[in-house]
């Protein structure tokens, strides 16, 4: 009997847990329905969503914005960005606006799994719940794409995900520093969290978290280096706050040159955010780099000032007939001074972080690959000289430039930086 | 003097050494094929091939290219026995003014003789850093597709 009255119950309880099952197996299915979406908020979530870079990272090469399936190359793998369009199958069409938050905050995907921290919640969790609502009405109101994403080809398996967040991740907002304005707190509000700079800026260990005492110290994206932007700053110019805005606003500043290699998408959406905010972002940057080192060692005042004027038309002195095909100097000479040393064409090299910088890896792929803005859109334009020079030529010119003109110690990583430039563009081209 | 290697001849040329190879090409070796366009390596109407690689010939000084295999139109066929891709960029009628057409044969060259099956998407981004002004670019497209035929039959046969 009483075997039987707790069979019974036992059956009841599997029948209820079924009809349950079922029915968040149903919901599950459909796409979660939207109240239609307010422009005003959708505009913000636009704005915040361009500070917060998401369209680097989610978009595929020649693929739909937002729509994902970009490979994501880390030192443990490759991961694919996700859909973020709201496509039910693929995309986030299915996401509630607490299971977009959870992500956002706790790095854990919808289905509960951890996040790779490819995707870089360690900043995004520092962002507002208002802020998040406003990018996920943004996403939510896009057009639905249905993208096929590969495979992770990871060879960290996700439960390790947890264990690297018990030891590197800090969720929870970031309290505003009452010794600093509100422009200032904006500011580090927007760099810490979304704009994310950390994430390419400051080094990380080997376990792929940033080393939060060497934070903006300078570290390597893609191949480029992102150069330190704190007082390690190798810019032969200091940062001044206007200085930065333009530069993070076109792409470019004539007193530091043009926005290159994985930069130069963050300064394309940084064009569309609100002025204000990227303002807020240049103070908060500038003030971690006070007078920088590199400034300091050349006796630079501290104030932006405009470079002496260069003659339209100086044509650089012809070369000695003796000069070999690997003499620096001579190579600088005649294929870079031409542009380089016309005012208002190429900027003066002096003025080049590449030259400064730690590594020579900026100055390589620059060289190599010259500088392109993206497919219609403005932007600075130098042609690219991988196939005119040999790597011989490529290193006796990065060793004239860094001491002449950088007038900082040789680099020991040219050869290593010109045989990775190599095969990064082979790989390229393959793909 | 400097001495360059065109086309699988040495030349002694009496130049700068800063001089663009394009000046030299065309004024001392009277290789008229490879054009000067923006002078700004911006339009590709130089392209010339440095061991096997497109560069644009008025921004590369002839310093760099000295003892180097330097292939320019010329090199790649003549008016009576046209190579491969000249003679599908003939077949499909891809030039208009024509300006532009030795640039983009070199560079579809360059890019058959690593790729010899391109996709569009691979002609297009090898043919990315060269303009056409007139609008060819379909006819261009499609001579480049025939010539990789012309390709995979050449290599067939030896």
């Amino acid at each position: 009997m009483r075997t039987l009255t707790f069979f019974g119950v036992s059956l009841l309880a599997l029948a209820g847990a079924g009809f349950v099952a079922q029915q968040s197996a149903t919901q599950a299915q459909q796409p979660m329905p939207r109240p239609a979406a307010d422009p005003e908020v959708v505009a913000k979530g636009a704005a915040l969503a361009a500070i917060g870079n998401c369209n680097t990272c989610h978009t595929a090469e020649g693929g739909k914005t937002l729509a994902g399936g970009r490979p994501l190359a880390t030192p443990f793998g490759t991961v694919y960005s996700t859909n973020l369009t709201p496509d039910p199958d693929t995309g986030i069409g299915r996401w509630s606006l607490s299971e977009f938050r959870r992500a956002m905050h706790e790095g854990v995907g919808r289905d509960g799994r951890e996040l790779y921290p490819a995707f870089p919640y360690d900043h995004y969790t520092h962002v507002t719940n208002e802020d998040l609502g406003a990018i996920f009405v943004y996403l939510t109101s896009r057009e639905a794409m249905r993208t096929e994403i590969p495979d992770n080809r990871m060879f960290v398996p996700r439960p390790f995900v947890a264990v690297w967040k018990a030891l590197y991740f800090k969720a929870g907002t970031l309290a505003a520093d009452p010794a600093h304005d509100t422009q200032w707190n904006r500011g580090r509000y927007l760099a810490e969290g979304l704009a994310h700079c950390g994430a390419c800026h400051t080094p990380h260990n080997a376990l792929g978290a940033e080393e939060p005492e060497r934070a903006l110290d300078g570290g390597r994206i893609e191949g480029w280096s992102a150069p330190a932007l704190n007082a390690q700053s190798p810019a032969p110019h200091p940062w001044t706050v206007d200085d930065l805005t333009t530069y993070l606003r076109t792409g470019f500043d004539p007193q530091h040159g043009v926005a290159a290699g994985s930069m130069a998408a963050v300064t394309q959406n940084l064009a569309t955010a609100p002025e204000a905010d990227v303002r807020a972002i240049a103070v908060y940057v500038a003030s971690q780099m006070p007078a920088s080192r590199a400034a300091d060692s050349r006796g630079a005042s501290g104030t932006s000032q405009p470079a002496a004027p260069v003659a339209e038309d100086a044509v650089p002195d012809s070369l000695a007939a003796a000069a070999t095909s690997v003499d620096g100097a001579a190579i600088y000479k005649s294929a870079c001074a031409g542009c380089h040393e016309r005012a208002f064409r190429g900027i003066p090299l002096a003025r080049s972080t590449a030259l400064t910088d730690t590594t020579s890896a900026n100055l390589v792929r620059i060289t190599f690959d010259g500088v392109a803005p993206r497919e219609g859109s403005p932007g600075g334009i130098m042609p690219g000289f991988a196939g005119a020079l040999t790597d011989r030529q490529m290193a006796a010119l990065a060793g004239y430039l860094r001491s002449e003109v950088g007038r900082a110690p040789p680099w020991s990583d040219v050869e290593r930086e010109i045989a990775k430039a190599r095969e990064e563009a082979k790989a390229k081209k393959a793909s | 003097m400097i001495t360059l290697q065109v086309n699988g001849q040495a030349h002694a040329v009496d130049a700068d050494p800063a001089t663009p190879l394009l000046y030299v090409l065309r004024d001392h070796l009277q290789l008229n094929g490879a054009k000067y366009g923006c002078g700004l390596g911006q339009c590709g109407a130089c392209t010339v091939l440095v061991d096997g690689e497109p560069v644009f010939s008025c921004i590369t000084p002839i310093l760099v290219v000295q003892e180097r295999a330097i292939r320019t139109l010329e090199g790649l066929g003549t008016a009576e026995r046209p190579g491969p891709v000249q003679q599908a960029f003939i077949d499909e009628q891809a030039a208009q003014c024509g300006y532009c057409i030795p640039g983009m044969i070199v560079r579809a060259q360059a890019l058959l003789e690593k790729n010899p099956a391109p996709t569009d998407d691979e002609i297009r981004a090898a043919l990315n850093g060269n303009l056409c002004r007139c609008g060819t670019h379909m006819r261009i497209l499609r001579a480049v597709r025939r010539a990789a035929q012309g390709f995979k039959a050449s290599s067939g046969k030896s």
